[in-house]
């Protein structure tokens, strides 16, 4: 039974993990993107529909390329949702919490609108499924598997955990260990600053917010496709785009704290099917436990105050130069 | 690194466009790009609309109409919304000009709800009518200013961020309601209230204006717009928002309480959209389920910024908002698209309004060929 429990929080903790890891990577620039669930849903209806094309028009479909193709054209959906997000805030100096509601408005309809008519659309008949790709998103390391216990508890999974840890490991390094990363944080914290010590602060700006986006639009990619196994379903993984913006506080804006930190997410959202004695009552309250200590955790770091626990010191805000 | 300093000394070319702030702009302008916005933003929706269905872009945009206020029980449905809408935007008014960013108005708003069906399912056939709507109204706009003034409270003591914490709220709420539901559903098992009261019409908002109750939705809304207007622009309480918005140093200076008024603020605020809870419960669905409040928390907080916190402004777009989402379901079925079809509207409209809002504060000039600067 734990064995199980933790199986299936890793899957729930995968899809929290790219939300929470493109964001964070969008707000160590300093902006505050609230339409992660949009961008997630562009995401995997991104990755659904391009390969549901490719299954449809290839006579004999292959696995790989399918993969590659679901993978392209939700880099391409998501990124292109960061980049209207970037455009907005950024060159034409809208609001970024109003923008990324805009965007998360925008993106969900658009998925649930695509997922719903799309397979009509393209001159089909029911429901959009992708059995190939989802078959070569699933497909796992043949020899790691059968390892006992550690086999079952990692190495049961596609090879988007691989890529989840991975984005992750390389996200630490590159915020802590090079320059650009450097610069990066510097920008979150006090863009003038950045500007002045000849840092091209629009720049970073576009590209964190484009390629936290992509990152993001991972997990609605993971879902669609891992999790869901190629159909979609309309409003499904919303609230995981919610809880990514909140796993980003949880882990007080670390990409190594968002591991375990989406680990615990991913258990308590799947903790009531463990628990005995709960009934139809309680399992509602149990849902509201990531929620609940998120907000735990935000009174905790500002009760605190401590330097290295604290948002980015411009997130929100806007940068123009010409204003200062 | 030296390399690099050499690098970055090199003269740069002086850019192709120079964007300046507008000290002022006449208001026929200001209208003018709005109104320019909004039709590029249709043109693109046809567009689009035309490449996925090959329908005639007319046609749908008079089907559109025909959705919104085709007929008399349209009409009042899109009334009905547009009041809604209206009114949890002029809940976040005195919050966002305070700079208190109330992401919460969802959770507000479904709290208010929930009281409100609580005392409607518990008193319902134990109170005369008019005591038991006067105990709801109370009831939600308790719960609507505990919701509000809960972050406030941290934020006024301790600078929690409020963006972060008014988000969470709103979940915990929707997992509240989540909670009171599983013990107020109709047929066991089924997960849903159901109507409240069918038969005894406890707790229901009385018929007013011909055949619909919502036109206390028309009256309440109108009340509140005007008295928002007021409050803001006439008020002390009105002033001191205003003043901690601007620096919240300058306040303290004047000697304002800042904490009170954050607090205060928030309990307003909090109330209003609970209000908003009430008429949704009341007036409208006579029942309870998490999506009551229907993300209408997130669009009134557009509705709010994008009029720039006027409360007549904030009519228009809440109307052209719900105008939009409303003509969009009957050409959903129309056309046999699927009705999601209005979230992306709305996003484009969204979109281009936020954008536009860029040619009204700056004026962009092009750099004019071979004069140097």
């Amino acid at each position: 039974m734990i064995i199980s429990l933790i199986q299936r929080s890793i899957t729930m903790a995968l899809i929290m993990l790219f939300g929470a890891d493109g964001e964070i990577l969008t707000e160590k620039s300093g902006n505050l993107n609230l339409g992660v669930p949009g961008i997630m849903y562009m995401g995997g209806i991104g990755g659904l529909m391009g390969s549901f094309l490719y299954e449809n028009y290839a006579a004999e479909p292959v696995g790989i390329v399918a993969l590659l193709i679901a993978l392209f054209s939700s880099l391409l959906c998501s990124g292109l949702a960061a980049l209207l997000y970037s455009f907005l805030t950024i060159t034409l100096r809208a609001n970024q919490n109003v923008t990324g509601l805009a965007l998360t408005t925008f993106g969900v309809g658009f998925g649930n609108f695509f997922g719903g008519s799309f397979s009509k659309l393209a001159g089909g008949v029911g429901q959009i499924s992708v059995q190939t790709t989802a078959g070569a998103f699933k497909a796992s390391i043949p020899g790691l598997k059968d390892i006992p216990v550690l086999g079952q508890l990692f190495f049961d999974r596609g090879w988007m955990f691989y890529l989840g840890i991975g984005i992750t490991v390389v996200l630490v390094y590159f915020l802590k260990n090079t320059r650009k990363g450097l610069a990066l944080r510097a920008i979150g914290e006090n863009p003038a600053t950045a500007d002045a010590a000849g840092i091209n602060v629009i720049r970073y700006k576009y590209i964190a917010t484009v390629v936290g986006g992509m990152i993001s639009g991972l997990g609605g990619l993971y879902f669609v496709m891992d999790y869901s196994s190629g159909t979609w379903s309309n409003n499904s993984f919303g609230e995981f785009g919610w809880l990514s913006v909140a796993l980003v506080i949880f882990a007080m804006w670390k990409p190594l704290n968002v591991m375990w930190g989406s680990l615990v997410f991913g258990a308590l959202s799947i903790l009531y099917l463990y628990v005995k004695g709960l009934n139809t009552h309680t399992t509602q309250i149990f849902n509201m436990l990531p929620y609940f200590i998120t907000i735990v955790v935000l009174v905790i770091t500002s009760l605190r105050k401590r330097k290295e626990q604290q948002p980015p010191a411009s997130l929100g805000l806007p940068y123009f130069r010409e204003d200062r | 690194m030296s390399e690099e300093t050499t690098q970055s000394v090199k003269i740069r070319k002086e850019p192709l466009v120079h964007i300046i702030k507008r000290a002022e702009i006449a208001v026929w302008k200001a209208i003018l790009i709005r109104i320019i916005a909004v039709i590029l933003a249709l043109v693109v929706c046809g567009i689009i609309i035309v490449a996925l269905t090959g329908y005639n872009p007319l046609e749908v945009y008079i089907g559109l109409a025909d959705g919104a206020l085709g007929t008399t029980r349209r009409t009042w449905a899109t009334i009905k919304d547009t009041c809604t809408l209206l009114l949890v935007g002029l809940a976040l008014v005195p919050a966002f000009k305070m700079r208190f960013w109330n992401i919460g108005a969802e959770g507000q708003m479904l709290m208010g709800g929930c009281a409100s069906a609580a005392i409607m399912i518990y008193l319902g056939d134990k109170v005369p009518t008019p005591v038991l709507i006067i105990l709801m109204l109370l009831s939600s706009l308790a719960a609507g200013i505990i919701w509000g003034v809960i972050p406030a409270i941290f934020k006024a003591n301790w600078n929690t961020n409020e963006t972060l914490f008014t988000l969470m709220m709103n979940y915990v709420a929707v997992q509240l309601v989540n909670f009171a539901v599983t013990f107020w559903e109709g047929r066991a098992g089924s997960n849903v209230v159901g109507t409240i009261n069918p038969e005894t019409k406890a707790g229901w908002l009385s018929e007013i204006f011909g055949k619909s109750s919502y036109g206390w939705h028309l009256i309440i809304v109108l009340i509140v717009t005007l008295l928002i207007f007021v409050y803001m622009r006439y008020t002390k309480h009105g002033y001191e928002i205003a003043v901690v918005g601007e620096s919240q140093n300058t306040a303290k200076y004047a000697g304002i309480n800042v904490k009170k008024v954050i607090i205060r603020t928030m309990a307003l605020s909090g109330a209003i959209a609970a209000l908003a809870g009430f008429l949704a419960v009341a007036g409208a669905d006579h029942t309870i389920k998490s999506d009551t409040a229907g993300g209408r928390g997130f669009t009134a907080i557009v509705v709010a910024w994008l009029a720039k916190l006027d409360p007549f402004t904030m009519i228009l777009m809440s109307f052209l908002l719900v105008f939009l989402s409303n003509g969009s379901v009957q050409i959903a079925t129309q056309f046999n698209l699927n009705d999601n079809m209005s979230d992306v509207i709305t996003g484009i409209i969204l979109f281009f309004i936020l954008g536009c809002e860029f040619f009204a504060n700056y004026k962009v000039q092009f750099r004019k060929r071979g004069v140097k600067a």
